[in-house]
């Protein structure tokens, strides 16, 4: 794999198929905690870290057993339990060793097992058939662009609450137009040609 | 706890407590398998089986799951119907697998099956958990029809893929993207409130 491949799969990650607006995975946590910037980048935080380690996790445990002892269609069952597990581990590791970062992420770790964006990147990587490296790349790039999509919405969410839309409209339906008019320029994205190496299940021509 | 009657768990999963359009859960896969018709009724079959089998098991077994380790319980019940539901679908659709593609595994993330489990499914009796998952399930499937009934018509001009429009109708791409998804639920989510309200204020 070549330095070139490996930046065409970060930009198309974060950018191009961006989990969010492209490929609608992890939008509850995202219309949940985008009220405030600052939040939103917290979870984002944990969010990077949770699906960068378990991209790591679910693809060696993938290769190394459940391929050998042809158990692939437990995948499923196999992903959610590490990456529940992972969760769990991670949130006791921060709370004895990072107290003041635990006291920023703690309630947002429990959040990130039931993230669709987690066991999604998971599912992708086998799919896709990555390797440990472009795995991890993939996880820790998909996630930035969580993140990345994550921040862009907390701020115009702060301005939505000046807007009065008609009352049906108020609160969830108005975040879901933004986020539509977000998806919008992203999907602007899509029309770089990426050497035919990307996925791109809508065309624009 | 009072008896309900099958028309209560019909009321209040399809309109009063909607697991989609009123609880706003789910939303993931309802963005995403919209774009068409006939793949809207495979995912909501799918959701429904899982809703059904999980919550009548969970209810089973809602008296020896300890409280501490109840949720991971439950994604472990939920996982195990999903992968049989995967591989089902794979065996006999191959078609609606590929189409799906990875949003069938995903099932086990959807808010709503976990949510059915922990509100429901672990505080009441199996023949009362199995009627919530059903019309909870048929619900999100009315739900995922609604939206995808729009995006289909206006942004391909076909029902279930029959033309409707015929052949020279201009097609409305922005409905068929990304895009159109977050709008067009937008705007289902808002009538439904809105006719709600206007019923509220009646009484």
């Amino acid at each position: 794999m070549t330095i070139t491949e490996l930046l065409l799969l970060c930009f198309s990650a974060i950018l191009a198929e961006n989990f969010i607006f492209v490929k609608f995975m992890g939008v509850c946590p995202f219309l949940g905690v985008s009220g405030r910037i600052d939040t939103a980048l917290s979870m984002g935080m944990a969010v990077t870290f949770v699906m960068t380690v378990a991209s790591a996790a679910t693809c060696s445990v993938y290769n190394f057993v459940l391929v050998p002892f042809e158990l692939e269609y437990l995948e499923t069952i196999a992903f959610i339990i590490i990456i529940a597990s992972l969760v769990q581990l991670i949130e006791m590791f921060m709370k004895k060793a990072f107290p003041p970062l635990y006291k920023a992420l703690g309630i947002y770790l429990p959040l990130i097992t039931t993230n669709c964006a987690v066991l999604g990147v998971a599912l992708l990587n086998v799919q896709n058939e990555y390797n440990m490296l472009q795995s991890v790349m993939y996880g820790f790039f998909a996630a930035l662009g969580f993140t990345f999509a994550l921040f862009v919405f907390a701020g115009v969410r702060q301005r939505l609450e000046l807007a009065s839309p008609p009352k049906s409209f108020e609160g969830v339906p108005l975040s879901l137009v933004a986020a539509g008019l977000i998806a919008m320029a992203f999907s602007g994205f899509q029309g770089i040609n990426l050497g035919g190496s990307g996925f791109f299940p809508f065309s624009l021509s | 706890m009072k008896r309900r009657g099958i028309s209560w768990f019909a009321k209040e999963g399809l309109l009063g407590n909607n697991p989609v359009l009123v609880q706003l859960l789910g939303l993931c896969s309802v963005l995403a398998v919209s774009t068409s018709m006939s793949n809207a009724i495979g995912m909501g079959v799918a959701a429904t089986v899982v809703l059904i089998c999980s919550n009548l098991l969970i209810s089973l077994l809602r008296k020896f799951i300890p409280e501490q380790v109840r949720i991971a319980a439950y994604i472990v019940v939920i996982s195990g119907f999903v992968t049989a539901v995967q591989l089902l679908i794979k065996a006999y659709f191959p078609a609606i697998d590929k189409s799906l593609g990875i949003f069938i595994p995903l099932i086990v993330v959807n808010c709503i099956v976990l949510a059915r489990a922990e509100a429901f499914a672990s505080k009441n009796k199996p023949a009362a958990a199995l009627l919530d998952g059903l019309f909870m399930g048929i619900g999100y499937t009315a739900a995922l029809l609604a939206v995808s009934f729009i995006r289909e018509l206006f942004g391909n001009g076909t029902v279930f893929g029959i033309s409707v429009f015929g052949g020279s109708y201009p097609k409305v791409l922005l409905l068929t993207m990304p895009a159109g998804a977050f709008i067009c639920l937008a705007c289902v989510v808002a009538a439904v409130r809105y006719f709600t309200m206007k019923g509220r204020s009646k009484k």
